[in-house]
């Protein structure tokens, strides 16, 4: 490897050839401050429009100041980070966009997570030399996110995440000079875009101008109302994120202090999305087999792959994008829904009350699901499913706001029946994970053999496309997964085009899977945090004493009592769905 | 071949074309062939002669005979007195400035006497549309030369020896660009020719492609040899549909005759050509966001490294060369390299085509040897200060640059010398000021064409600009304070130190370099509230002199703020807290007594 | 036309075009080259003044000299129509009258060519044989 040796604040160092004068200064332990750069190093993803200049260092002989993370580190370099002049710059230019920025920061929803505040601390910004005119722009509120443009700072990362790594191109910077800002096309509303609603652009937006809507008001209203029995589900990913928002370390698993933590909040029911998601696999892993069977006995009429359907944020990209292939995904419908549908039912009728009278919240880490259970297809005589739906995030506020001491709290267990789950339903919560649940099942439901060992390295990690070929007992079956949905495009592109090989694919919307949701607490751009949810999540499947979803007793019984069997008519009634072509729904007026 | 005795040249460039000139062809066309001298005179229409100030312009060959602001309604009289009998319409000749003579050969006019023409040689003389004219010139003799008798690397050593440099402003070496793109390895590389000329009051690159398209299509045909390329684009903006038809036309007519597409010339060499539209958007003339830009993306600058020649268009290795420049290229094979070297100062040698503008008698286009000094340009090409004024100032550089001052007008023009005086080259926009203008008022102009065009992308240009343009506008106000000038001068120095592009980077130089250069007149806007050229509004005092005020209260009455009180017969008195400034009184006073301070 | 397919197809175009073309050419410096101005008004024009121009003008391309012909009004010699003037380079412009295409042709050879002077040379503003 051809290396280079520069000084950097008198220090000489050597670094590989093509290496940024950021990233050698990292390396040498020296610390350039950054705003518009973003880079999710386990994810490949690197946002660097060079637009901040607020890492700008001196370089000396070059005529203007350099900046630090597009410019590449030259033999014989000598490059001053904290000179007067860099820092004059740099403070001029954070008070230049402070100066056309609001400064509502105590009501903001990104209050004490704000990477422009954290900076202006940082900088000791006390006086703003450069006062004038704001921009201001209309604020877009959609049914799972809030554009108050007045906040953006033109960092670009939304844009680089809606169009570089989900593909889905909805925000682009629009109008030019000092009114450009990063919009829809023609700067309409969110919800008259092809937005998938995926959150990534929230998960990455360093200031308040990209937050979500925030439903925790309503829930506290619900809780409050005496003729309400408030149920709560929470999803998988949720468990291994909320601790960091209390100060613990990532990947610290928190399933016993969050149960305790919505008991004390007062919700009546305390259960868990992981029932629903070993339902899921009940029903998602039959309809796998049923097509799978049917298409290699000859019936060209079903299709194959089998593409998942857990994930809002993919269902929204392919209605949309792929509105041709409609036909390809499950029918199943997402855990949050079946959860969802099998409360204001099942369970309703168990503990005998009206649907009416049940509220049911959920807790996602996850924007998409937000409109997801506002779908009209998921409601019952105008009465939702699922009624809130709110982000890890709101989950925490909710926790800070009743005075609940979260790190002081028990571990307590979710309540029965809906509260059970396995390992297989935990793993939803990561890329890999769902397709690898409906294997453990499908393959002992399909062979009628026991399973001798239920990890399967090969679907996990975090590689964007993985493949793997599962043998069925001498039948060999294609597995296909893809998370961010610029690789689920690729994929689709293939069955569209007729390359694709796979029998079933697994697609989830967010880099990471739902871990790296845009409902989850902020990772402000480290991805090992990502990472250390994953591992969370292998470890709680891990100690679980039951790992198959078709082992639950719950689900074995809810199917006894209730649904018959897996997509017998009142389960198609209840756990299934149908998509709708959307493709014209944007068309320019 | 019939045989003309007389070519009568009427200016087909957009400003004449805007004046009826289209108009004046088709009458002059069709008087003659009325006459029938159809077979003896020739009427066609040119590109522009550059004087644009007295436009439309109609040129008489063979003797030289330049009438200035013609109209459709003279055209009858041209043919009748001129065409027929041989008399010069005296009152159509362009008079000279100094002396009221008339002159009758334009090679007698000052606007051409200094002038050398290489760039602009066919404008006004061929017929745009006329393939054979650009041949008769030379025309496509400098491309056959380097297809069939030189190496491209021979070329690129030929340019390089020439010393020609960027016409678009950055003035890097043309032969070095060329070079670098020729060896950057790929299968497809690309030419482009920057036709987004943004600066203000800037046309030569429009007249260059309106007059002699061909030159720049024989240029980009020989920088496909060099590099190895064989597509070339030209991002024009949509602005210019005449340049774009001309060209267009001057395509389709060398496609035809093979030298363009495939083959060119027998030589096995293949290049053709497309174009791209532009928007209008300054930035786009930055080549990185010229090519985004082209790509469909939005026009906006990335860094450099990597440059486009490494990486340009669709990631491929692309040279970006400006329109002026492009046409020296065929006249530096034809000449020799060692010609054009002679030409110009000591680093910047050739010509620059430049426009004038502003407060100057001959306004128009003109190309001189660099080195000419400002003196000469203003002055004797010019034709000096409009209506006897004094000069004050020149802008040079377009928004990018400076302003220039009494003290410069000796020194030689080039892109070291007017970067040394604290201006650049920039495109060759020039605007000349006078006594009358606002230095202030100047940089506050150039600030919000910056805002204006700033593709938003950086934050010391998206706001800083802002800011600046805000503080300059407070001064004109009679707002500012000393503090203000201070943060005017951080401003600019961090703006130019830490935007993005060539835009940010030079957008604070007409602030700099008129605080450096008037540091009084701005002063005095904000000690004395005070504004010498009478430019900003807000400064202005009416003040009513005693000793003339008859007390006829007809200002009084005319005073749409009541801001005037006094007595019938008594001297009045203008409250100066309430006026706002509208001139009323000065207007209605019939005993000027009123008056401005 | 048809395709150009090397640097000579070129150089054909530009000498058909050369005829065209150096009425401008040569128009840009006058001083250099030949110059006649035919009187063009009525007079003249009643004398065969036409025709004339039109002799020069075909025969100098003929003879490949390189010379500017134009038209001017009535040079006040309607006695002696038609009238030209002949100006050689660096010389004092010289007037001709009753010429004719004969007369021209004698112009042409003689004057032109070799610079000796010929009969019908109109004296009063120019310089004359016995001047000379």
């Amino acid at each position: 490897m051809e290396t280079i040796k520069l000084t950097i604040d008198n220090k000489v160092i050597e670094v590989a050839k093509g290496t940024t004068i950021l990233k050698a200064a990292k390396g040498a332990g020296i610390h350039i401050p950054t705003l518009c750069y973003l880079h999710l190093h386990d994810l490949n993803i690197e946002n660097k429009p060079a637009g901040c200049r607020i890492c700008v260092v001196e370089v000396e002989g070059r005529r203007n100041l350099a900046p630090a993370c597009v410019t590449d580190c030259a033999e014989g370099m000598v490059v001053n980070t904290h000179n007067i002049r860099v820092l004059n710059s740099r403070k001029t230019v954070l008070e230049l966009i402070l100066s056309d920025h609001p400064t509502d920061c105590l009501i903001c929803a990104k209050n004490g997570n704000c990477e422009l505040q954290t900076m202006a601390q940082e900088f000791g910004i006390r006086k703003l030399h450069y006062e004038g005119e704001q921009s201001t722009y209309r604020e877009d509120t959609s049914p799972a996110i809030i554009r108050d443009i007045d906040k953006c700072i033109m960092c670009r990362r939304c844009e680089m995440m809606c169009n570089d790594v989900q593909t889905v191109g909805v925000l682009s910077a629009v109008n030019r000079g000092f009114m450009s800002v990063v919009a829809p096309a023609f700067e309409r509303n969110l919800d008259h875009s092809e937005c998938t609603y995926c959150g990534q652009c929230v998960a990455v937006c360093p200031t308040g101008a990209l937050t979500e809507v925030d439903h925790t008001n309503a829930v506290i209203r619900a809780l409050a109302d005496p003729s309400k029995t408030v149920v709560v589900q929470t999803a998988p990913a949720v468990r291994v994120a909320l601790g960091e928002e209390f100060g613990l370390e990532a990947g610290t698993i928190v399933t016993g202090k969050l149960a305790a933590a919505l008991r004390r909040l007062g919700f009546n029911f305390v259960f868990d999305t992981d029932f629903a998601a070993d339902l899921t696999i009940m029903e998602e892993g039959t309809e796998l087999l049923d097509r799978l069977t049917r298409h290699l006995n000859g019936d060209k009429d079903v299709p194959l792959p089998i593409l998942t359907s857990c994930c809002p944020g993919w269902v929204n990209f392919f209605e949309h994008q792929f509105p041709e292939m409609m036909d390809i995904p499950s029918t199943a419908r997402s855990p949050q829904q079946m959860f969802g549908a099998i409360a204001k039912t099942y369970f309703a009728e168990k503990i005998g009350i009206k649907r009416e009278d049940m509220v049911v919240v959920s807790i996602m880490p996850c924007l998409a699901k937000k409109f997801e259970c506002q779908r009209d297809e998921f409601s019952t005589n105008g009465n939702p499913d699922v009624d809130f739906s709110i982000s890890t995030r709101e989950l925490a506020h909710l926790i800070k706001q009743s005075n609940i001491n979260f790190n002081e709290l028990p571990e307590e267990d979710f309540d029965h029946p809906m509260g059970e789950s396995t390992g297989a339903a935990v793993i939803f919560g990561t890329t890999g994970g769902v397709i690898e649940a409906a294997v453990r099942t499908a393959y002992e439901v399909q062979t009628g053999k026991k399973l001798l060992k239920v990890d399967f390295e090969e679907l996990r990690g975090m590689e964007y496309i993985r493949q793997a070929t599962i043998d069925f007992d001498g039948l060999p079956i294609n597995i296909g997964i893809a998370h961010g949905l610029g690789n689920a495009r690729k994929l689709l592109q293939d069955i569209k085009d007729g390359k694709s090989k796979f029998h079933a694919i697994e697609i989830m919307a967010c880099p990471g899977g739902c871990i790296g949701g845009g409902g989850q607490p902020l990772h402000h751009g480290d991805s090992s945090i990502i990472k250390a949810r994953q591992k969370a999540i292998y470890l709680e499947d891990a100690g679980k004493t039951i790992r198959k979803s078709h082992e639950n007793p719950y689900i074995v019984k809810l199917y006894e009592e209730f649904l018959g069997k897996p997509m017998s008519e009142k389960a198609h009634h209840l756990l299934h769905t149908h998509y709708f072509d959307k493709s014209n729904e944007t068309v320019i007026e | 071949m019939s045989k003309y005795k007389m070519h009568v040249l009427v200016c087909g460039g957009t400003g004449c074309h805007a004046s009826e000139s289209d108009q004046l062809l088709e009458d002059l066309k069709t008087i003659v062939t009325e006459k029938g001298l159809d077979s003896e005179v020739q009427v066609i229409a040119t590109g522009c002669f550059g004087f644009c100030e007295k436009g439309p312009i109609v040129k008489i060959m063979p003797d030289n005979t330049f009438y200035t602001q013609v109209t459709p309604a003279d055209a009858r009289e041209i043919v009748d007195e001129h065409l027929i009998k041989g008399r010069k319409i005296n009152r159509l000749l362009y008079v000279d400035p100094e002396n009221q003579e008339h002159i009758a050969d334009s090679k007698h006019m000052g606007f051409y006497k200094k002038q050398l023409r290489i760039a602009l040689r066919n404008c006004g003389f061929i017929d745009p549309e006329n393939i054979d004219e650009y041949i008769s010139r030379d025309g496509y003799e400098a491309l056959a030369k380097c297809l069939t008798e030189m190496t491209p690397q021979q070329v690129i050593d030929e340019m390089k020896k020439s010393g020609l440099r960027g016409r678009g402003g950055g003035g890097f070496s043309t032969g070095l660009k060329w070079e670098i793109t020729s060896k950057s390895v790929s299968d497809v590389k690309y030419v482009v020719c920057n036709a987004d000329e943004g600066d203000p009051g800037a046309f030569m690159d429009r007249s260059i492609l309106e007059g002699d398209p061909h030159s720049v299509i024989e240029a980009m045909a020989i920088c496909g040899y060099c590099i190895g390329s064989s597509i070339g684009l030209v991002y024009i903006r949509a602005e210019y549909p005449l340049a774009i038809d001309r060209l267009k036309t001057a395509i389709a007519q060398a496609r035809e005759y093979g030298l363009l597409g495939n083959n060119v010339l027998d030589t096995g060499f293949s290049f053709d050509l497309e174009l791209r539209y532009g928007a209008g958007a300054f930035v786009c003339g930055e080549e990185t966001a010229l090519i985004h830009s082209m790509e469909g993306l939005r026009g906006e600058p990335t860094v450099k490294p990597p440059f486009p020649s490494v990486s340009g268009y669709y990631g491929k290795p692309t040279n970006v060369n400006n329109v002026e420049t492009f046409a020296n290229v065929p006249v530096i094979i034809n000449k020799g390299a060692d010609w054009f070297a002679s030409i110009g100062s000591e680093n910047s040698k050739g010509t620059k085509v430049f426009a004038l503008a502003g407060k100057i008698n001959n306004v128009g286009l003109i190309e001189v040897p660099m080195g000419t000094t400002l003196r000469e340009v203003i002055y004797e090409i010019g034709g000096g200060i409009k209506d006897g004024k004094k000069f004050k100032a020149v802008q040079t550089g377009g928004p990018s640059g400076g302003c220039l001052t009494e003290k410069h007008l000796d020194s030689p023009i080039d892109y070291d010398n007017l970067i040394a005086a604290g201006s650049m080259m920039g495109s060759g926009g020039m605007i000349v000021m006078d006594e009358d203008d606002c230095m202030v008022s100047i940089a506050k102009f150039y600030l919000d064409f910056t805002v204006e065009e700033s593709c938003g992308k950086c934050a010391p240009c998206r706001i800083g600009n802002k800011r600046l343009y805000e503080i300059l506008d407070k001064l004109t106000q009679g707002k500012g304070t000393r503090e203000d000038i201070d943060s005017l001068r951080n401003l600019s120095y961090v703006i130019k130190d830490t935007a993005l592009c060539g835009l940010g980077q030079t957008s604070p130089n007409p602030v700099l370099s008129t605080i450096e250069n008037f540091w009084d007149e701005y002063l005095e806007h904000v000690d004395e509230k005070k504004c010498r050229s009478g430019q900003c509004k807000a400064l202005l005092q009416y003040i009513i002199e005693p000793e003339n005020c008859v007390g006829c209260t007809a200002c009084a009455r005319n005073c749409p703020v009541n801001a005037i009180s006094g007595e019938r017969k008594g001297v009045h008195i203008i409250d100066q807290a309430t006026c706002i400034k509208c001139g009323a009184c000065l207007e209605k006073c019939k005993f000027n007594a009123v008056f401005i301070k | 036309m048809g395709q150009v397919k090397s640097l000579a197809d070129l150089r054909k175009i530009k000498e058909d075009l050369q005829g065209k073309m150096s009425l401008r050419e040569n128009s840009n410096n006058p001083e250099s080259l030949v110059q006649i101005r035919v009187a063009m008004a009525t007079c003249g024009i009643a004398s065969g003044a036409k025709q004339v121009m039109e002799f020069f003008i075909e025969e100098f391309d003929k003879r490949n000299i390189q010379a500017v012909v134009t038209q001017t009004g009535c040079m006040g010699y309607c006695f002696a129509e038609p009238t030209i003037e002949v100006t050689l380079p660096g010389q004092a412009p010289v007037v001709f009258g009753y010429v004719d295409t004969k007369k021209a042709d004698d112009i042409i050879e003689k004057y032109v060519k070799n610079g000796e002077l010929v009969d019908g040379i109109i004296p009063v503003n120019y310089e004359t044989i016995e001047k000379k």
